[in-house]
């Protein structure tokens, strides 16, 4: 047998084909044997795991059991989750044990999912290899040998080696969407509101958004039901009412007016990239979609914004790690600023601290406006070219990454080089548009993904679409080899 | 050599709104608990929390802007003024800085002299207080946060004010707005509301503004002044023995009565203000302003003026009994007891009374009479039972043991003495007692009539009405 | 764009990182090179063109004045560094 997404996995426990418990049991013993070759996650909760899956069978038993009761889930190590370590995969925070629960994380609770662990990251989300954690890189389990993606790199390596049917993911600037397409699964990132940033650890606020990694879009479509809604304490947070994700994705084709950005498809974008994703736009033209080239002239912008907002966001943001009230504190400190700075030092990594300076300078006296107020007009202007596109068009299409998974250490000397990877994911973030990615192809061996891109609550249109093109194809469903989901929870071995 | 310069003030007045909870967490704000019980996630600044806008401390900034007839900015933004400190748990103050919730008003102070002083308000913004450094031992700090969120309203002044005691009265006008407005408790010794003064001089007749100084940690009426003249009087030092004054804070030591740089704080001071991404713009719409507008109370200079008007008051004396509502309510009470004297009531409300409440250090709910009480008083004078200086000694009498005015005057037989006839005989008396000073009265020494007076009353114990004894003594001496 | 050491110096103060003297030179390099990315921006025409700090067009909600935290100093004060009688401890500050 073979349980490959999380409808299935969800079928397979209402089914009473299997306990909760035998799941999440068979899924810790597949990221014990992961471990070593991966390094997906930071914390493994293996008891908690098996006391949730235990209650969690019990309401499968009495019948009071939602969509996810029972589902096992990996947290990324961002979110903060009660009695358990959240690290941010930095040294700062490599002891810290969060005193409360993220909403999101209470919401994914009440819906019953099992908690197994918490996922590697690029350290505070700032990386786009998941090669900044403190607690080393992740490997991608289609190469060991090349990135996973990042910052979420932890999470989609877990979902493409099927160590849990799905794991929560943050996206700042490409941080789920890039993942996914390097690792080959399906992401999620909803629109700038739509699911609480309470208890997500902040990188930069005004750009992150919490979204999923799942093998396909209708497991997306059922996590983001659970995880989206209003919070009243986080003060960014939406109150639009949520619609029925599943419902909808059944909504056809036919008459859905495609955009081509043509931004996306020039110079630096790996030929065998553009030919998978244009054989996906075909396949949706196929199901009755029209397609038109659209352009957005400042989007090629959309970087340099990015590397101006997102640095001074964060050097803020980050302030608040002063080695007081929680976190690394150094040892023996002279006087208080050798406490500042030597906590601080220690406790963060190289590429945290470049953002933190670049940040500071960004907003310090004289360089404000040149810098960073004249990123927000940038900001504004891409997010006008968005506005005016979605007049013409339902979804803009395009590749979600310039090229394929690259080897481990490759692009870690030149900053420049790393931060080109997410050209095409950072549009998004700055205008705040829901945005996934989905596995189009292979190219070299490696995984190909397509990235749609909505106007704001169009998650339902991106996932319907996603929906419908996965129903054509196989490659969300296919594994890496010696990852196939062919291990039988019900069998005593658990694991294969 | 002083008098050639002019002193420039301008005045940044932190008062503590009056919320139940923090300005952005459920924090209660309660004074005085056990360190670091009221400060929740939010307050500490824990990594993933963010901060909700409480509602009330919109409404008392508002509020605070009607009072001075400033302009409610509609749509005002929240900002991140960046610095680290131990006090300052996120490295970030939330603060307004461009778009402030209030904006442009003014407020007239009335000096002692009766002149009236406009004094500019410039800006008036929300924004979190730190929290609170204490010193533990040798080489350490130990920082309590539960201070840390409590919101403030930022008030800040336009260079308009010219002396210690100008920036005195302003601030002391401010003191009762926020009080009146019940925005506020005003507890200056708990810090719930305190002043940094912005201090520089010039020569007389100057355009240009000299360097200024800010002096922080003015923590009473008293101090702010103090503070001011000390640090005037250093930069005229300064400039007269030819050197220049450099933009500083100062931090006054009221043990040592002097100020000192704070070097600490003037390294940092590159503050990178930016919006703050997790609060979005506060938008204010007319109907709101409006409820809030016709939720304002009797103002202090409204107060002032139906005083004036209705009590027949000086600008100055309004002023004084409108300083805050509490004094304002008893001299009202009184007034409206004596109802043929109220400049007798406000006279009295002011001197006898207040000073005794001054003595004791009491508030005016402690007061030892109650209105009704001083009234009674009050209105024996009116009546004549006793003149104004028997009444002192009968409001001491009732002051020290709670007494009505009528039991301490027939108790001790104060009450004054109006019949003719008796005032007559005492006159006589006396003239008889006294011939040499009759006859050189008589002979033109007109000054002696004061002592015929002092005689009589000193006879009759002070009890004698003295309009009647002035007559008949002028009749009785006439040659 | 190029930044000196004593820039970095400057921003690393203001940050309050402590570098070592070779990092100067390495994160000279480098934020020179996001500046020189960063420069492009001088290709957009933005003045007429108001600052975005916010993706959605949404207004502040305001919450009741209700005191809802309850005192959880001790399960806080968990993950602090250094705690005596309920407060935090740091080197002495200097005013």
């Amino acid at each position: 047998m073979a349980e490959k997404t999380l409808a299935e996995v969800a079928a397979g426990l209402k089914a009473r084909k299997y306990s909760s418990v035998e799941l999440t049991r068979a899924y810790l013993a597949r990221i014990e044997q992961a471990q070593p070759a991966l390094n997906a996650l930071v914390t493994v909760t293996a008891e908690s795991a098996l006391a949730a899956a235990a209650v969690a069978d019990q309401r499968l038993a009495d019948g009071t059991a939602g969509p996810l009761t029972g589902v096992p889930i990996i947290h990324k190590d961002i979110f903060c989750t009660a009695g358990v370590r959240t690290t941010c995969a930095s040294r700062m925070l490599s002891n810290f044990i969060s005193p409360y629960d993220a909403t999101l994380v209470t919401r994914l609770k009440e819906a019953g999912t099992v908690m197994l662990g918490k996922a590697n990251m690029d350290e505070f989300a700032m990386g786009s290899s998941n090669e900044t954690s403190y607690f080393g890189p992740v490997h991608n389990p289609w190469d060991p040998k090349v990135v996973p993606g990042g910052s979420s790199g932890g999470s989609a390596a877990a979902v493409a080696a099927r160590l849990a049917p799905l794991a929560t993911a943050t996206d700042t600037g490409g941080s789920i969407r890039q993942p996914a397409a390097l690792c080959g699964v399906t992401g999620i990132k909803p629109t700038y509101g739509r699911v609480s940033r309470y208890g997500m650890i902040a990188f930069a606020s005004s750009l992150d958004q919490a979204g999923v990694i799942t093998v396909s879009a209708e497991d997306a479509a059922m996590t983001l039901q659970a995880m989206a809604g209003f919070d009243p304490r986080d003060s960014t947070s939406v109150d639009v009412p949520v619609p029925d994700y599943t419902a909808e994705l059944g909504t056809p084709m036919r008459g859905l007016r495609i955009g081509i950005l043509t931004e996306f498809f020039g110079e630096g974008l790996d030929p065998a990239i553009e030919k998978s994703v244009r054989e996906a736009l075909a396949a949706w033209q196929r199901l009755g979609a029209t397609v038109k080239e659209v352009s957005l002239p400042n989007l090629p912008l959309s970087v340099p914004t990015y590397y101006v907002v997102a640095p001074a966001e964060c050097s803020s943001n980050l302030a608040r790690f002063d080695g007081v009230r929680f976190g690394h504190r150094c040892e023996n400190p002279k006087d208080l600023m050798d406490l500042y700075k030597r906590s601080r030092a220690e406790g963060f990594g190289a590429e945290v601290k470049r953002r933190i300076m670049t940040g500071t300078y960004v907003l310090s006296a004289g360089y404000y406006d040149a810098y960073y107020l004249k990123a927000q007009r940038v900001r504004a202007l891409i997010n006008e070219d968005f506005r005016r596109a979605f007049g013409e068009v339902d979804l803009l299409l395009g590749p979600t990454t310039p090229t394929v998974a690259f080897g481990i250490g490759d692009k870690t000397s030149d900053p420049i080089t790393m931060y080109l990877n997410d050209i095409y994911t950072i549009g998004a973030n700055l205008a705040g548009l829901p945005a996934m990615s989905i596995p189009c192809g292979f190219a070299a061996g490696l995984p190909v993904g397509v990235q749609l891109i909505g106007p704001h609550f169009s998650e339902g249109r991106l996932l319907a679409a996603a929906h419908a093109y996965q129903r054509e194809t196989d490659f969300h469903l296919r594994t890496p080899a010696g990852w196939a989901a062919d291990f039988n929870p019900a069998s005593k071995a658990g694991a294969k | 050599m002083s008098g050639e310069w002019e002193t420039v003030i301008g005045l940044e007045i932190h008062a503590q709104l009056a919320t139940k909870s923090k300005i952005f967490s459920g924090s209660p704000t309660a004074y005085g608990a056990e360190p670091n019980t009221q400060a929740d996630l939010v307050d500490l600044g824990y990594p993933g929390v963010l901060p909700v806008l409480n509602a009330e401390a919109v409404r008392m900034a508002v509020k605070f802007g009607l009072a001075v007839g400033a302009v409610i900015t509609r749509r005002s933004v929240f900002a991140r003024k960046n610095y680290f400190y131990p006090d300052l748990p996120k490295g970030y103050q939330i603060s307004q800085y461009e778009l402030p919730i209030v904006a442009r008003g003014s407020l007239d102070v009335v000096m002692e002299d009766g002149t009236v002083k406009t004094v500019g308000i410039t800006r008036a913004h929300l924004e979190e207080d730190a929290g609170k450094s204490q010193h533990e031992g040798v080489g350490v700090s130990a920082i309590d946060l539960n201070r840390a969120g409590t919101p403030l309203i930022e008030i800040v002044s336009e260079p308009d004010m010219r002396s210690a005691k100008e920036a005195v009265a302003y601030m002391k006008k401010i003191h009762t707005l926020v009080r009146y407005l019940g925005i506020c408790d005003g507890n200056m010794q708990e810090g719930s509301f305190r002043c940094d003064a912005n201090v520089s001089i010039r020569r007389k007749g100057a355009e240009k503004f000299g360097t200024r100084a800010e002096l922080k940690n003015l923590n009473s009426f008293r101090f702010v002044e103090k503070a001011i003249n000390l640090e005037v009087m250093r930069q005229i030092d300064i400039l007269e023995s030819g050197g220049t004054v450099v933009q500083e804070t100062r931090l006054y030591d009221s043990d040592k009565d002097e100020t000192r740089s704070m070097r600490s704080k003037e390294e940092a001071n590159d503050y990178r203000y930016f919006p703050d991404p997790d609060l979005l713009p506060v938008v204010l719409e007319e109907r709101f302003i409006e409820t809030v507008r016709g939720s304002l109370p009797e103002l202090p200079d409204q107060k002032a003026a139906r005083f004036q008007q209705q009590y027949g008051l000086s600008l100055y004396d309004a002023g004084v009994l409108t300083a805050s509502k509490e004094l304002a309510a008893y001299f009202e009470a009184v007034a409206a007891l004596v109802p043929s004297d109220p400049k007798l009531a406000a006279n009295w409300v002011m001197g006898d009374w207040s000073a005794a409440l001054n003595k004791d250090g009491l508030d005016v709910a402690e007061s030892r009479l109650s209105a009704a009480q001083l009234a009674g008083l009050l209105n024996r004078i009116v009546d004549n039972t006793i003149s104004g200086k028997i009444a002192k000694e009968v409001f001491e009498a009732m002051w020290a043991e709670g007494l009505e005015a009528d039991a301490v005057i027939a108790s001790r037989g104060l009450r004054q003495i109006t019949d003719t006839g008796a005032i007559e005989a005492e006159i006589d008396a006396i003239m008889a007692a006294n011939p040499k000073q009759l006859a050189d009265y008589r002979a033109g020494k007109d000054k002696l009539f004061g002592f015929f007076v002092g005689q009589v009353m000193k006879s009759t114990g002070g009890k004698a009405n003295p309009a009647m004894l002035n007559d008949l003594l002028k009749k009785k001496l006439a040659p | 764009m190029s930044l000196s050491p004593k820039q970095i110096e400057s921003i690393a103060h203001l940050a309050r990182l402590e570098l070592k003297p070779e990092e100067i030179p390495v994160y000279a390099d480098s934020l020179s090179r996001i500046f020189g990315l960063v420069g492009e921006l001088d290709r957009a025409q933005t003045a007429q063109v108001e600052p975005m700090a916010h993706p959605l067009e949404q207004v502040q909600r305001l919450r009741a004045d209700e005191a809802t935290s309850p005192n959880q100093r001790e399960l806080y004060q968990r993950n602090a560094p250094q705690v005596e009688g309920g407060l935090y401890l740091v080197p002495k500050v200097i005013e």
